[in-house]
């Protein structure tokens, strides 16, 4: 295993430094002459006006939540359906189960309106 | 080797875990968390336990990680807002923090070097982590927590849809 | 490719002063000097795929819009994207005064880090996989899913209003489709009993699971269109909402290494969905590996012609389609596969 994950650890630090050695090469080659309107905020022209990080609307962490709790069951059913095939009838059932309480939440948001986006 | 690549990895941790609580951007404060979150994959890598490795990148760097980037965009990050606490928020973020220590130190003086080792030894042969046998245990041995599990979810999911619909409509 | 990798192997060994035969490295030594073979190749490839398919897309577009495209630099205008990202090798750095420096210039890095690892999980063929991991499938799913934060860490680093809302909408996009594409998945992984890519790929010997599978089929290929962000589901460079998206301020290189990974990500999300519906690297005559890159390039192109001949749909009924469409059907496909599994198991099995 640890062939692998060693195999695995050269790719990120390889990539890494393959994006960083891009990055230098440009830095040697770029022409350098800065100036103060190059490094404005762009907005098709027009001074940007206010604090950009303000507060966003619910919407997006109401996704957020109902995702973490489908991520997570997602999860949950990659062990059982690689083991699906010799398990016996009693798993299938149980997965029912367990997917059929999720459809009552997914059911619950839908007519409660979380998946408007307005 | 192992040991080297621990070491290095709780620094990693533990720092991010610092910058996390030092950050006075609660933006960035996140992003040192998912660096925290990576940590703690890269200790998982070390004790072989492959399934956990993929929960822990799938679900808290992954879903996580943008239900609190989605929280900080919630609040009101402007300057002239005035973000500071109360004392009761205060006195109970000590008091439930103190709480949190205090189990965690009598879980710590527990473990012994040798428990450690032990653990560490596991580590390089270990299956336990792998698929299959985890999938079995899932519905087997621990087949009444798992299926209660489903429950928490369905209560999780409609908290936050019914608090989300709450506030969108104030 | 074992054979041209062997070749290669021995010219090294030539070129350090040892004969081929007798050099005997210690396992580690030998591991870790096929990782760097990997990494190598898997760099090549990456940038000819970058190259290639950049220049695809522009001609196939130019195809389904009765026009040209690209065909000045070199023979049917191959060398263009050579010819641009020279151009963009030499641009200057710009950054806007308010951002956030280091979050602004880490997030380009993380794009090409993580297009990199992708490429170390797949199954080019038999023999030819630089990371097997037993739970292959997954893995490549949440290495894939830490892009969100590469484009998080882009829009609000940028601190700039269109950068920060194509990014949070991005976002949105991309874990909401992550859902069906998992659950498109597991019918798959109930089939071939197994989470490791090129077991999966293996499994298809008799019959292709685009056959046994259509309808996640289906739900794969709309999924991954939204995971890659390309059109009908191109939300984020919707330039009349928020000019560029999440890379509305990247320039020059920075904005050339986002470009990288899109591309990057196409081929590896294209390659992903030969491995689960078309059979990996199997085929007759060719090399698999010349059949994988092959097929995928098939299902690259089959990608590109939804692309440009689909229009744009509206952010609120892409969240809607996902959520009360997709996700419904994905469920209801585990059902019938699991019931029909089972069946199969009862009455065909048993009975030969």
């Amino acid at each position: 295993m640890a062939k692998e994950f060693g195999t695995l650890f050269l790719f990120l630090a390889g990539g890494f430094v393959l994006s960083l050695v891009i990055v230098f090469v440009n830095w040697l080659l770029r022409p350098r002459n800065p100036s103060s309107a190059k490094a404005r905020t762009y907005e098709c022209g027009l001074e940007t006006e206010g604090p950009t990080w303000v507060q966003f609307k619910i919407s997006y962490y109401l996704y957020a939540l109902i995702f973490v709790v489908f991520d997570v069951e997602v999860v949950f059913l990659y062990p059982w359906a690689s083991s699906f095939k010799s398990a016996g009838l009693v798993p299938f059932v149980e997965m029912a189960i367990f997917i059929g309480v999720l459809a009552l939440g997914i059911w619950f948001a839908w007519k409660k309106g979380a998946f408007e986006w307005n | 080797m192992i040991s080297i690549a621990f070491y290095l990895l709780t620094a990693l941790l533990f720092s991010a875990a610092l910058m996390v609580i030092l950050s006075k951007n609660p933006m960035s404060s996140v992003l040192w968390m998912v660096v925290a979150f990576f940590a703690i994959t890269g200790h998982y890598v070390l004790l072989n336990a492959q399934f956990l490795v993929v929960v822990n990148m799938v679900v808290y760097a992954g879903a996580i990680m943008v239900l609190f980037i989605y929280t900080v965009m919630l609040l009101n990050l402007s300057k002239d807002n005035d973000n500071r606490a109360s004392l009761l928020v205060r006195l109970a973020g000590i008091v439930s923090g103190g709480l949190l220590l205090t189990v965690l130190i009598a879980a710590l003086r527990r473990s012994t070097d040798a428990a450690v080792g032990d653990l560490a030894q596991v580590g390089a042969t270990s299956l336990v982590g792998l698929v299959k046998p985890l999938g079995l245990a899932l519905f087997r041995d621990f087949l009444v927590p798992f299926e209660l599990s489903s429950a928490l979810f369905l209560a999780a999911l409609v908290g936050a849809v019914a608090l989300g619909k709450k506030e969108a409509s104030d | 490719m074992t054979e041209f990798l062997t070749t290669v192997f021995n010219l090294i060994q030539g070129i350090l002063g040892v004969a081929p035969t007798t050099l005997a490295l210690a396992l580690p030594w030998m591991d870790i000097f096929w990782a760097f073979v990997y990494f190598v190749g898997a760099v090549i490839l990456l940038i000819i795929n970058v190259i290639m398919l950049i220049w695809i897309e522009r001609r196939a577009a130019g195809f389904f819009q009765e026009r040209v495209g690209p065909n000045r630099v070199g023979p049917f205008g191959l060398l263009q994207t050579v010819n641009d990202t020279i151009k963009l090798l030499g641009k200057e750095w710009i950054m806007p005064a308010s951002a956030d420096r280091m979050v602004f210039l880490i997030a380009p890095l993380l794009v090409v880090t993580v297009a990199v690892t992708m490429y170390g999980l797949l199954p080019y063929g038999p023999g030819i996989t630089p990371v097997t991991l037993n739970v292959g499938i997954l893995f490549f799913l949440a290495v894939s899913s830490t892009n969100t934060i590469a484009v998080l860490m882009a829009g609000w680093g940028s601190n700039n209003k269109y950068s920060l809302l194509g990014g949070m909408r991005t976002v949105a996009q991309i874990i909401s489709y992550e859902i069906p594409m998992a659950l498109s998945i597991i019918g798959i992984v109930m089939l071939s009993g197994s989470l490791d890519l090129g077991e999966i790929a293996r499994s298809q010997s008799h019959v292709w699971y685009v056959f046994i599978q259509p309808v996640a089929f289906v739900i794969f290929t709309i999924s991954a269109l939204a995971e890659l962000t390309k059109s009908p589901f191109d939300m984020t460079e919707a330039e009349q909402e928020f000019v560029a998206g999440y890379h509305t301020e990247y320039s020059g290189i920075r904005f050339t290494l986002f470009f990288m990974g899109e591309y990057a990500n196409l081929f590896s999300m294209a390659a992903l969905g030969v491995v689960l519906f078309f059979g990996g690297a199997s085929g007759p005559w060719l090399p698999p590996w010349m059949w994988f890159i092959g097929k995928t390039y098939v299902f690259i192109l089959f990608l590109l012609w939804i692309r440009w001949t689909f229009l744009r749909i509206r952010v609120d009924k892409m969240m809607k389609f996902n959520w009360k469409f997709l996700i419904p059907v994905a469920l209801a496909n585990l059902l019938v596969t699991g019931v029909g599994i089972k069946l199969w198991q009862h009455f065909v099995e048993r009975s030969i």
